[in-house]
């Protein structure tokens, strides 16, 4: 947690989801879920959205991009994305590259 | 886009929906003899196991239902043959799939083979930092070195590495050890989790239930594990669960009766926890309905729903939908009545049993030799008498 603003996410860093996390659609939620190890967390829409784009190819300022193709009418996602993903790499359900 | 926190992210269905986990426990055979098993006492009355053909039928009903956490759990589960041809069934369906196992008859073979036919976690339990206490616990000679050999197979092959330690009386002093251990074993989640008095447990409590300075000690020494942790950069989790008898109000058990998870024991029984047979209600077997009549229609897992059947105090009180009461199994064995507020609670008129508990924690000496093991032997004596 110390220097935080040195491991602050670039984008060009690549996020990956760790081993033991899995995310996928579950229709009976109608939603996006995140699991791992005895434990669900159900995401919101959005969240939903920027984890979809993860693939461990691409890298943050492409996720964002492609955000934006599927979301034209969102404005700047850059900020609330990395927010997102800084998040996520708390929670530990992330690595980035 | 709105802004992305942890507070957009929800937990629990707001009303009755699916069942999210299920639990399948396999098999009461286990040759660990843990004294603290949360299986139901006369397991060894149990016989007729679900088939596989019954099991992928159940695992098909409730992924179709809805469940999206599986746990093959037992008893101990490597003990079914089948367990390879059910952990590629559940990898099919989409469960997120969980091994709880003692380690035992688990080979590095299995492990690999497990991990291709998409088995997601393997949480191997201990029962202390160090072998002479370890295997004095489980009843078994050889138990720690296995469990050592087999957490380092998990580890290499990749998954991610959960460690159980049931924590009592015996092995509360444990903790920098336990998690020094974890440390070097690469654990990425250590649980410490106190005894829950059910089952074996709770027939032994007096010789498990730690002290409250015991206690108090642990969970100091846990917090300082954790602030280490953190501060070296390391991902290991500590999960320590507190036991409930040290509370002033019960544990939302479950998550509430029949909201979210759904336990089918090996004989079939349907039940919404692992503890729940010890219930006098009568609970449905997949065996004669299908999962999703039991779920939704069966007078068993709607008995305790919705908060009509609370006496007082809960019926009046102002945190019955956090806690829905507590625990109905915890009410049964400590009041005799499965309605009533769980005693953990400071307003049930039977918190002096949980008092007297403290009490007898403050002055217990016996040693673990006294403790009774958890085997057939022992098993059949609580159902013959």
């Amino acid at each position: 947690m110390a220097n935080l603003a040195e491991n602050a996410i670039k984008t060009t860093d690549t996020p990956r989801f760790r081993r033991g996390f899995r995310f996928q659609w579950e229709p009976a939620q109608n939603g996006h879920v995140l699991l791992y190890p005895e434990g669900m967390v159900k995401l919101n829409e959005s969240a939903g959205a920027v984890l979809s784009e993860i693939d461990g190819q691409r890298c943050v300022q492409d996720i964002v991009a492609a955000l934006k193709a599927t979301f034209p009418q969102a404005g700047a996602l850059e900020d609330d994305v990395i927010e997102f993903l800084e998040h996520a790499r708390q929670q530990h359900w992330i690595d980035l590259t | 886009m709105t802004s992305l926190t942890s507070s957009s992210i929800q937990h629990k269905p707001a009303s009755i929906g699916p069942p999210l986990w299920l639990l399948a426990e396999l098999t009461y055979r286990c040759p660990l003899q843990c004294p603290y098993c949360s299986n139901p006492l006369n397991f060894a009355e149990t016989a007729n196991e679900l088939s596989t053909e019954e099991w992928v039928s159940v695992l098909r009903q409730g992924r179709e239902m809805g469940a999206a956490q599986l746990g093959f759990s037992g008893g101990e589960p490597l003990v079914r043959q089948d367990l390879g041809e059910l952990i590629a069934e559940a990898r099919h369906l989409g469960y997120y799939s969980n091994l709880i196992t003692s380690g035992l008859g688990l080979t590095q073979a299995k492990v690999e083979s497990f991990a291709e036919a998409g088995l997601d976690h393997i949480q191997v339990s201990f029962q202390a930092s160090d072998p002479e206490l370890n295997n004095a616990v489980a009843g078994s000679r050889k138990a720690f070195e296995q469990k050592l050999a087999m957490a380092r197979a998990v580890k290499e092959a990749g998954y991610p590495m959960v460690l159980n330690f049931v924590i009592h009386r015996h092995n509360i002093h444990q903790m920098n050890d336990i998690v020094a251990l974890c440390d070097r074993l690469g654990a990425d989640y250590v649980e410490l989790a106190t005894c829950q008095y059910y089952g074996w447990a709770f027939k032994n409590r007096e010789g498990l239930m730690p002290s409250r300075a015991q206690l108090e000690k642990a969970e100091y020494e846990v917090n300082q594990n954790r602030a280490r942790l953190l501060d070296e950069g390391s991902a290991m989790k500590l999960i320590f669960v507190t036991p409930d008898y040290y509370e002033e109000r019960p544990k939302p058990c479950m998550n509430g009766w029949g909201s979210i998870f759904l336990t089918v024991a090996p004989d079939g029984s349907a039940l919404p926890c692992h503890s729940a047979r010890l219930l006098p209600i009568d609970f449905p077997n997949v065996r004669d309905k299908d999962l999703k009549h039991i779920w939704y229609d069966s007078p068993g897992f709607n008995h305790y729903r919705g908060d009509s059947w609370m006496p007082e105090p809960c019926q009046s009180c102002d945190e019955k939908e956090k806690d829905f009461g507590g625990c109905r199994c915890q009410a049964f064995l400590l009041t005799g009545n499965a309605d009533n507020a769980d005693p953990v609670c400071g307003k049930s008129p039977h918190h002096d049993r949980i008092l007297a508990a403290r009490q007898a924690a403050d002055h217990a000496t016996a040693g673990i030799e006294e403790l009774t093991y958890r085997n057939a032997g022992n098993s059949r004596l609580f159902f013959r008498s």
